[in-house]
């Protein structure tokens, strides 16, 4: 049987460690002495059943959630402690999608994709306006988007914004909280493809919250299961259909997971 | 190497060369902007060689790719060599998404979107006028059927709203009117020492307070705490679908929302009135005490002669159609809330200061009615 142990070993390149990571609010323990290692280069996908913790742990690693215990570390550096200029650094080399994109209400969509270029950069005008106009298209979204605000978007728009500008910088690491949730299946298909051609062009590594067995099917090297407050196994979905543990095995050997599983690699033939 | 830059091997002639290295990558490539963008077409065809790239991303894709797609726009083939596979891939990639985008919404002429905004203002003012109009025509209505009883009364949520407006109000509302009859008392002995009147001052507390001071301050108090916490309110549950939620399990937002804050405001503003005024004159009271020698039961006996029973009346009678009116204001600015959180703060800005405006134009429209009907 394969090793299914979130802790890899030391040899390997690892972006994103997590050692004994205890979360809680006021009684309630989320995370307890979780572990997790992120390769570089990798596309993760985080699952667990609703509440178990799997946006809480992002907001942790990304330093938005205060830890009571535990060590966190991205790209060799610890997002709480450093310098502010270390801690700056570290934020323009990761980007994040939020789950319902969390755009700046004020800024039109290729303003808000601006920001980062803005307050990290000093890049001529013209070719932030060119570098936006990219990435409103790399992200599927029509011409027309990219003088719109917010409010006039629909949710399938604002995530695909909210991916826009969390590459605006074209960071190292991103981390997705369901990205394709609420997307009608030919735009979360195009979503995948599009972040497995970000991370095979961009090396990117990326950590990625989901509930989408299409998508974890489609671009996800390994999958890590949340559940009793730790990280239960790290692997591929093959690895994992063997680990004995009713939550995972519900999750990928149910109707949905079978139909997904036998729908990946390639689509499945007309009935 | 680092910073990406780049040389030009062999200039305009037969076969034009351009070598870049480094990283070409978004935080790098400050300095290559401009002059690679100054390379002109120019005759004969250019290779641009990526040998010496150690890093590339998708804003430095996005520059070689510009410069091929100028150049072959004029008529000069471009071409890119010696590039990795990722790099190939990258400006492929970029190349396939090269579309206009503009920035902002499109602006017309200065003077046509002053016209424009003169315009939308009016118009928004008039809608604006119109749906309070509707609002407060559909509150009445139903107002009107909760009173009559074919609309059920919820009384929780009456009782809720008392507590929040009217009993955790009474702190703040106590020591302003308590401090505002100290500085009226103050100030009016000042003045009157100067004519030898200065147990006259007791007339200006008991008038002044019971019949304008008292309730108009505790109004603009609430108005202040109260709508804007209401339009806060409201405005995020219609941010968040809660009022649509409400509408279509079949509870109307308006008996549900609206009813009981305009009753519990129309019942606690008299109160609250009431005590506001009771406190102001007992600061006016303490203050004739200490610094002008009358005695509390002077006071009290002076307070009785001097001030009609016409002038507290009036002064509850102006209470409740105040509270009814900054909760209606409150509401209603809430129920507009549309799109953003920043929308919220709008109107709850225009719930506090329309409500304030309102309150002391109805309290001048009330002045002056009492004064025809006589009660000087």
């Amino acid at each position: 049987m394969a090793d299914l142990s979130p802790i890899l070993p030391d040899t390997d390149d690892i972006v994103i460690r997590v050692r004994g990571l205890l979360t809680r609010f006021g009684d309630q323990v989320i995370h307890d002495s979780l572990d997790l290692d992120v390769r570089r280069g990798e596309i993760i996908g985080i699952v667990g059943g609703s509440g178990t913790g799997k946006s809480v742990l992002m907001r942790a690693i990304i330093g938005l959630q205060t830890p009571a215990e535990g060590e966190i570390t991205i790209l060799g550096q610890d997002a709480r402690t450093g310098t502010t200029a270390d801690a700056k650094d570290l934020r323009r080399r990761w980007g994040v999608l939020f789950q319902e994109g969390a755009l700046f209400s004020s800024l039109t969509v290729a303003e808000n994709i601006q920001v980062p270029m803005r307050e990290f950069l000093a890049l001529p005008e013209a070719l932030m306006a060119e570098l936006a106009g990219y990435k409103v298209a790399m992200v599927g979204l029509p011409a027309e988007a990219g003088p719109k605000y917010p409010s006039e978007l629909s949710g399938g728009m604002k995530k695909r914004a909210g991916l826009a500008r969390a590459l605006s910088l074209d960071p190292q690491l991103l981390f997705l909280d369901e990205p394709t949730a609420g997307l009608d299946p030919i735009s979360a298909a195009a979503f995948d493809e599009l972040i497995k051609v970000l991370k095979e062009t961009l090396g990117l590594t990326v950590f990625l919250i989901t509930h989408d067995l299409d998508t974890l099917h489609a671009i996800c090297d390994r999958v890590a299961v949340i559940g009793d407050k730790k990280v239960l196994a790290v692997g591929t979905i093959a690895e994992l259909l063997s680990f004995d543990h009713v939550w995972v095995h519900e999750y990928f050997a149910g109707p949905r997971g079978r139909a997904a599983h036998s729908g990946a690699p390639k689509p499945m033939k007309a009935a | 190497m680092g910073a990406a830059s780049f040389e030009q091997v062999s200039g305009p002639g037969t076969a034009q060369r351009l070598a870049v290295s480094g990283r070409l990558t978004i935080a790098h490539i400050a300095d290559v902007i401009e002059p690679l963008r100054a390379i002109e077409p120019n005759g004969s065809a250019l290779a641009i060689d990526l040998a010496g790239v150690e890093r590339i991303d998708t804003a430095g894709a996005w520059l070689i790719h510009r410069l091929v797609a100028t150049w072959t726009a004029a008529g000069v083939p471009a071409a890119v060599e010696n590039a990795s596979e990722d790099a190939r891939r990258l400006i492929a990639e970029v190349g396939s998404n090269d579309i206009a985008v503009a920035m902002r919404p499109p602006r017309g002429s200065a003077i046509t979107t002053r016209f424009a905004s003169i315009g939308s203002a009016v118009v928004a003012m008039t809608d604006n006028i119109g749906s309070f109009l509707a609002f407060l025509g559909h509150t009445m209505v139903v107002l009107g059927q909760t009173l009559i009883g074919r609309r059920p009364l919820r009384w929780n949520a009456v009782i809720h709203q008392c507590e929040s407006i009217g009993v955790n109000a009474l702190g703040i509302v106590g020591l302003l009117l308590f401090l505002v009859g100290i500085v009226v008392a103050q100030q009016g002995a000042v003045q009157l020492r100067a004519f030898g009147a200065e147990v006259f001052v007791v007339n200006l507390i008991g008038r002044s307070i019971m019949r304008e001071l008292g309730i108009l301050l505790t109004a603009i108090m609430v108005a202040g705490r109260s709508a804007s916490a209401f339009a806060a309110q409201i405005g995020s549950m219609k941010l968040n679908q809660e009022i649509d939620a409400l509408a279509t399990i079949g509870m109307s937002p308006i008996e549900v929302l609206v009813v009981p804050r305009v009753l519990a405001m129309g019942l606690m503003l008299l109160l609250l009135g009431f005590y506001g005024a009771v406190m102001a004159v007992i600061g006016g009271g303490l203050f004739c005490w200490f610094a002008l020698d009358i005695p509390p039961i002077t006071f009290v006996q002076r307070l009785q002669e001097v001030t009609p029973l016409s002038d507290m009346i009036i002064g509850l009678i102006k209470a409740p159609v105040f509270g009814i009116i900054i909760a209606m204001m409150g509401c209603f600015q809430g129920m507009q809330v549309t799109g953003n959180a920043e929308s919220v703060g709008t109107r709850t800005t225009r719930a506090v200061v329309e409500s304030i405006f309102v309150v002391i134009v109805l309290d001048a429209f009330f002045a002056v009615f009492f004064s025809a009907l006589g009660y000087n």
